[in-house]
Order: structure tokens, then C-alpha cells, then sequence
């Protein structure tokens, strides 16, 4: 057992928390409050540059191939800085694996590379509907064959990025008389393809960087050869990939947590009530010790997470725990945060409430925590 | 980044969990039931060299590393909590100090006896009137000639009626707080003044006796004082680190017989026809369980693992003590819940296990100090 990482590892730690500290932090209230597009994509294009898209894709489609490791230590430092950019490149990444496992040769050399240089701003990842969230089986665009294309007709609901994604990774049914989940296909989908608009962004709680928007398909036509993997085969495909995706939110929620910690614990420090600082306070102590206890039993559960899908074991049931546990430690921690803050933490002079905002989806998406508790009960009954 | 055991913690574990298995989970429950001292178990244990596993095989322990002491704690600590925490003392609490501070004389005369498990160790530092507040502790030893002068009383000592050895603290210049106090390594059944008090009734942990310590002017020899006078106190805190990892892998053991526990029950039991598994609030508490006993675990060997390498750990180690010990009484907690009615009676061993839990967060450190040492440590920056 070996719990150091590696000299490659620490550099692109470094390197994600100089990036998030000189260019991220301050951006991010701001991105928060007026949601502006152009500082997003901009940061998103460094972000590439410096590799951060495709970090687990070969270098021979342009990626940086350093590992799950290497990214999740990167999504928490990008994390620590601005949510709704650690979001974006998480599901990014995600599509970009995802293209990566299943895809065509072809498919991948038309999509990855455009993706790892920031050419295209990010990518999408469609599954949900409004009546099928953690019941994605019960989803209902339908995707009829046409000769040598597909017909599409659906909305899908909540997708990350599809307002500014290069490609979209989206989920229909192309058998209607399957079996519950045994019917749906993946494809690949453009922008500006016929048939099919991005809905405007919902008006969220937190992470309003992150665009979350309606994607609507009517009669949209898409060529055979858009196909992502095999035929009636698009579920296992979703359900795989989201075993990655779990990490990278684990991640970005410990990033979120440690942050909005750190900024309570020099706080506490300064803040002089009673003639003293408030952190000489067993109650704010004991908040403190409590807060970063747990994240620190996040982070041990996202990197054994990490290191088993790094090196190509299960990790099914340790990335839902890292998953499930992370996010619920980090909104946790950061309701304390707010809590040792006081009035401050309420207000927007500081960004522990935005820490607090940010951090309630990541119970949500991705599997809400109770889809994880299913996941991990379901594999303890294997045993 | 490699979070694979190496072959040899791996043997260690094996062992452990096989004679763990075999040997002690079939007597726990009458361990408990009788208030039993394990002797027979202990004499196998010491021959498979857990009573000293950590300590160099020159001084008759196992020369293994920490992460395997932890390994094992946790397997013995699983089939019977008492016989772990025994174990945990013994190895933590008495070797551990006369390795880190004896001369090698020293060593040879008290490590080694203990460390076979020839003889059982133990650890005074608990006074009536001093508990979380050790430096508050009036047990006396003064110079005399040769040798000292030991005066007070010692309480809730675990091994304190079966050891023969003890790593006694005691304060050596009264009005200096706790610069005044030194520590010692005594050999009991050769020390007239000394008796064992009151050996306690206690809610868990029964197997093991936990007693009083009674000294009256009992004389020690020249040679039983550890390292130089006054330095007791910062002795203890680098011990009571070793021990909290102890205590946190027999907390992780307790955690994990009560989900292997209720995992068969829940999987059995039929309610409205079908497997009681197969209702979500039973599945959320096991997965809940599962998932809080895997951090535990990675927070222990993680601790292990930088006092293996000589990084500091003391922060590492209070995570994981505080966070076992709470992890493993919510699991009991729930553990007898999703039995119901038999998780309440002693025909089931969760209640046992509820039972042996409670004292993990009040032990070697109650988790209010553990999370006043955590909060210090990040409020210096560390």
C-alpha cells in the first residue's frame, strides 16, 4: 500500500490549483450572478489547453492520459474555486470517455480531438427526461429508423452545457417493444442539426455558471453513422459511464466542502466575540474538527474509488460510496461553514452561501443519493 | 497511489480473520456472558505473535509493520471486542512506550516478556479524579535511594487484574503540571505495596477486566524509570496515538460483525412476504453501514500507514479514533434495529455488539478530546 502520489500527480494537483486561483476565483461570484457566457468559455478554452478536458483519453486523440487519479485531484482544486466550471469540465471529461469506450474509430477522431483542444467549449451528456431521472429506463424520446437515419422525437430535461456543447451524447428508444431498458441506443448529436433546439438555462439554486437547459427533438433527422455503440445497447452504456461520472462529482463536492471549511477556519479566527476569537470556542471547534473529519474520509473513499478504476478493477460499489458519501459530507460542511460564518455566511459579501448554493445538487445529479444507496446495497447482497 | 496490502499484510489478515473465526468467535458470546478473562485464546494469539506484532522480533514481538497491527486488530476485534481491545492494549499502550523510550536493558527485562505474550501488559494513567484531564492526575513517585517511592491510585486500567507489567505514570515534582510527571515500567508481581482494587461491572466489553490500580508505598527499582523525569506527559500523547489506532480498528471490527450480521439477518427474515433486504429503509441502513465502515477503515490505515513512515500523525490518528468509534455505534444502533425484537436479546450477538461499541468513543481519548485535538491541529495550519 502506498497512500503518496506521484511526482505527476502532484504536478497537475499544482497546476489545477494555480489555474483555479489565478484565473477561476475571482470569476466565480461574478459568473455566479450574471451567468456570463463569455468568461465561462473563455476559462474552458484554458482549461483545454492546459489538458484538463480529456484527462483520461490517449494522447493519440489528443488527451493528456494521466489517469483517474490525477483527474479527480484536479476537479477538486478546480472545484475549490468555481463549481459551475468543475461541472462542466467533469461531464466533459464523462462524454469524452464515453465516446472513447464506445465509439467508432472514425467517431472518435471526428469528436475527441475537437473536445480535448477546446474547440468545441464542452460536451453533453443527455439521458434525462422530465419523467425519467433516476428511472432512465423509463425514458421516452424515441429514435425510429428511417432507411439510413433515425428519427427523433423527445425532450430530454437538466443537461449540463448543451447551450454552448460542441456534441451531445443523447439517449432514445429505438425498440419500442423491449423489455424496459433493453430497447435504447446512444447518439451523437450537433448543434445546429435540423429538428433539434436548446431550450433556454434554468434558473437554479447553485452551480448558475453551469447552464441546465431542454433539449427538444422534432422529427430530427440523424444519420445511421451517428450511432454511439452497438444498437439497443445505449443503457449499459449510460449506466457504465456514470460509474466514472461519480467520481469526478465526489470530487468536485470535496473541493466544495474543503473550501468553504477553509474560508470558516481563517474566519473563526479573526472573528473576535466575547473578547475572543471564536474559534477558542469548543462549539465552533467541534464543528470544525466534525467538518473536516468527514472530508477527509471523502477524499480516502474518492481515491481508493479512483485508483480501483484506474487500474481496471470493479469499482461500481466504491464509486457510489465515494460518491454519495462526498456529497453529503461536503453540503454538510458547508452548512457549518455558513453556520461558523453567522450573519456573513448569509450574505453575499462573502462566498460561503454561494459554497452552500453550489453544493445542494451534488446529492442530485448523477444519481440522487438514494439511486447510490440502491447501488451499494444491491452489490452487498451479491456477496 | 497503491491501495493494494502487500502480500504479507495480506497473510497477516488471513490469519487473523481464519483464527479469529475459529477459535474466538465461537466462545465470544459466553465471554461476555461469564465476564470470562480469554486466557487460552491469548496463549494462541501470543504464539501467533499478535500480543507484540509490532515489535522487533530481537524483543519476542512479530516485527511487523503498523498497517498489519491494524489489519489484525480488526479481525480479532470482530469476533470478540473484548479479546481485541486486550490485544490492543497490550500492544499499543505497554509495548509500544517501553520500545519508543526503554533502553535496551529495559527492553530486554520488561518489552520482552510482554511483548511474547508470555505475561500481559497494561497502562496506568487513569486516576478517579483524572480522566480527560490526565495532567490532573495525584499518583506520586518519590526518589528513595536507588529506587521510588509510588503512591495513589490508578482506575478503569484495562488488563489491570490480569497484567504483570504496567507503564505507570505518576507525578514525579509536584506544582509543575504536567512537566512533573515521568513514567514507568513496573513489574507488579514484584512490587509489595502493590494491589489490584476493584475489578469493574461493565456494560460491554465484559471479557475484559477492567480494574483499579492500588498502590501504597510501593517500592520500584532504579531502573524502572522511562526515559528522564518529566517527561511522562509528552510520552503519554505519543502512546495514546498509537492506541487510538488500536481502538479505531477494534471499533471497525464491532462495525463489521454487525453488517455481516445484519446482512444475513435481513437476507432471511420474511415480513409481508418476502425478505425484509428487500425493503428500501433496511437496504439504506446496510448501505449507510457499509459505506461509513469502508471510511473508517481507509482513515485507520491511512494513519497506520504515515506512523509506518515516521510522518507525523497525530491529527490522522484522533480522524480516525473519533470517526470509527461513531461510525461503528450507528452501525450497532441500526445493526439492532433491523433485527427488531431479536437484536434486543441475547440470542442474537448484536446486542453484544451495541454493548462493546459504546466505550470506543470514550476510551483512549473521549471523541469530545479527539475533536478538540483535530480542531487545534487545523486551527495552528497543519
Amino acid at each position: 500500500m502506498r497512500l503518496e502520489l506521484t511526482d505527476e500527480q502532484k504536478m497537475i494537483q499544482e497546476m489545477a490549483a494555480n489555474f483555479a486561483r489565478s484565473e477561476l476565483a475571482a470569476a466565480a461570484a461574478g459568473l455566479d450572478r450574471t451567468k456570463d457566457r463569455s468568461i465561462l468559455k473563455a476559462n474552458l478554452k484554458k482549461m483545454a489547453d492546459l489538458g484538463l478536458m480529456t484527462m483520461n483519453i490517449p494522447e493519440e486523440y489528443g488527451g493528456a492520459h494521466v489517469g483517474v487519479t490525477a483527474y479527480s485531484l484536479a476537479m477538486t482544486e478546480i472545484a475549490r474555486a468555481c463549481a459551475s466550471t468543475a461541472v462542466t469540465m467533469s461531464v466533459t471529461n464523462m462524454v469524452a470517455e464515453v465516446i472513447l469506450e464506445f465509439g467508432t474509430e472514425e467517431q472518435r477522431r471526428k469528436y475527441i480531438p475537437k473536445i480535448a483542444v477546446g474547440e468545441y467549449s464542452a460536451a453533453a451528456f443527455g439521458l434525462t427526461e422530465p419523467q425519467a431521472g433516476s428511472d432512465p429506463g423509463g425514458m421516452k424520446t424515441l429514435a425510429v429508423a428511417d432507411g439510413d437515419d433515425f428519427i427523433l422525437n423527445g425532450s430530454k430535461i437538466f443537461i449540463t452545457s448543451a447551450e454552448y456543447a460542441g456534441v451531445l451524447v443523447v439517449w432514445a428508444v429505438t425498440d419500442r417493444e423491449a423489455f424496459k431498458g433493453r430497447g435504447i441506443s446512444a447518439f451523437l448529436i450537433e448543434p445546429g442539426t435540423p429538428g433539434f433546439l436548446v431550450g433556454k438555462d434554468e434558473e437554479k439554486m447553485g452551480q448558475r455558471g453551469s447552464s441546465t437547459n431542454e433539449l427538444l427533438f422534432e422529427d430530427c433527422r440523424v444519420p445511421r453513422s451517428q450511432l454511439l455503440g452497438t444498437l439497443h445497447d445505449g443503457f449499459r452504456i449510460a449506466l457504465m459511464e456514470l460509474d466514472g461520472g461519480r467520481i469526478g462529482i465526489a470530487s468536485l463536492a470535496l473541493g466544495l466542502g474543503l473550501e468553504a471549511m477553509d474560508f470558516a477556519v481563517n474566519y473563526a479566527r479573526e472573528r473576535v466575540q466575547f473578547g475572543r476569537p471564536i474559534a477558542e470556542f469548543q462549539a465552533i471547534q467541534v464543528m470544525i474538527a466534525d467538518a473536516y473529519m468527514e472530508l477527509e474520509a471523502a477524499r480516502m473513499l474518492v481515491l481508493r474509488a479512483a485508483w480501483l478504476k484506474e487500474n481496471g478493477r470493479p469499482f461500481t460499489r466504491e464509486a457510489s460510496m465515494a460518491k454519495l458519501y462526498a456529497s453529503e459530507a461536503a453540503n454538510r460542511a458547508c452548512y457549518k461553514a455558513v453556520q461558523i460564518l453567522g450573519g456573513y455566511g448569509y450574505t453575499q459579501d462573502f462566498p460561503v452561501e454561494r459554497y452552500a448554493r453550489d453544493v445542494r445538487v451534488t446529492t442530485l445529479y448523477e444519481g440522487t443519493s438514494e439511486i447510490q444507496r440502491l447501488v451499494i446495497a444491491r452489490e452487498l447482497f451479491k456477496q | 497511489m497503491n491501495f493494494q496490502l502487500t502480500e504479507e499484510q495480506q497473510m497477516v489478515r488471513d490469519m487473523a480473520r481464519r483464527f479469529a473465526e475459529e477459535q474466538i468467535k465461537p466462545v465470544a458470546a459466553e465471554l461476555d456472558k461469564t465476564h470470562r478473562h480469554p486466557a487460552e485464546i491469548l496463549k494462541q494469539m501470543a504464539e501467533l505473535k499478535f500480543l507484540g506484532i509490532a515489535v522487533p522480533e530481537e524483543y519476542g514481538g512479530g516485527g511487523m509493520d503498523n498497517v498489519s497491527y491494524i489489519l489484525a486488530t480488526i479481525e480479532i476485534s470482530k469476533a470478540c471486542a473484548a479479546t481485541g481491545v486486550i490485544m490492543s492494549v497490550n500492544n499499543s499502550l505497554y509495548c509500544f512506550p517501553v520500545l519508543a523510550y526503554g533502553t535496551h536493558e529495559q527492553k530486554v527485562k520488561y518489552l520482552t516478556p510482554v511483548a511474547s505474550g508470555e505475561h500481559l501488559g497494561c497502562y496506568g494513567l487513569t486516576e478517579a479524579g483524572a480522566g480527560s484531564d490526565p495532567a490532573a492526575m495525584r499518583t506520586t513517585a518519590v526518589k528513595d535511594g536507588d529506587g521510588w517511592i509510588i503512591n495513589g491510585e490508578k482506575k478503569f486500567i484495562t488488563n489491570g487484574n490480569v497484567a504483570d507489567y504496567c507503564v505507570l505514570a505518576a507525578v514525579t515534582e509536584k506544582g509543575k503540571g504536567y512537566k512533573g510527571i515521568s513514567t514507568f515500567v513496573v513489574n507488579l508481581k514484584e512490587t509489595p505495596g502493590f494491589s489490584v482494587g476493584v475489578v469493574e461491572e461493565k456494560l460491554g466489553i465484559r471479557a475484559s477486566g477492567t480494574a483499579e490500580l492500588i498502590f501504597e508505598d510501593a517500592r520500584v527499582p532504579g531502573d524502572a524509570l522511562l526515559g528522564q523525569p518529566g517527561e511522562g506527559f509528552r510520552q503519554m500523547l505519543t502512546t495514546l496515538d498509537g492506541g487510538r489506532l488500536g481502538i479505531a480498528s477494534q471499533a471497525i471490527g464491532i462495525g463489521r460483525a454487525v453488517l455481516e450480521d445484519a446482512l444475513v439477518y435481513a437476507k432471511e427474515r420474511e415480513q409481508f412476504g418476502q425478505p425484509i433486504a428487500n425493503f428500501q429503509a433496511i437496504q439504506w441502513k446496510l448501505a449507510d453501514m457499509a459505506m461509513e465502515l469502508d471510511a473508517a477503515e481507509l482513515l485507520t490505515l491511512r494513519a497506520a500507514y504515515h506512523e509506518d513512515l515516521h510522518l507525523p500523525y497525530e491529527k490522522e490518528a484522533a480522524m480516525a479514533k473519533c470517526f470509527a468509534s461513531d461510525a461503528a455505534m450507528r452501525a450497532a444502533v441500526e445493526g439492532v434495529q433491523v433485527l427488531g425484537g431479536y437484536g434486543y436479546i441475547n440470542e442474537y450477538p448484536m446486542e453484544r455488539h451495541m454493548r462493546d461499541a459504546k466505550i470506543c468513543q470514550i476510551y483512549e481519548g473521549t471523541n469530545e478530546i479527539m475533536r478538540v485535538v483535530i480542531a487545534r491541529s487545523l486551527l495552528k495550519g497543519k
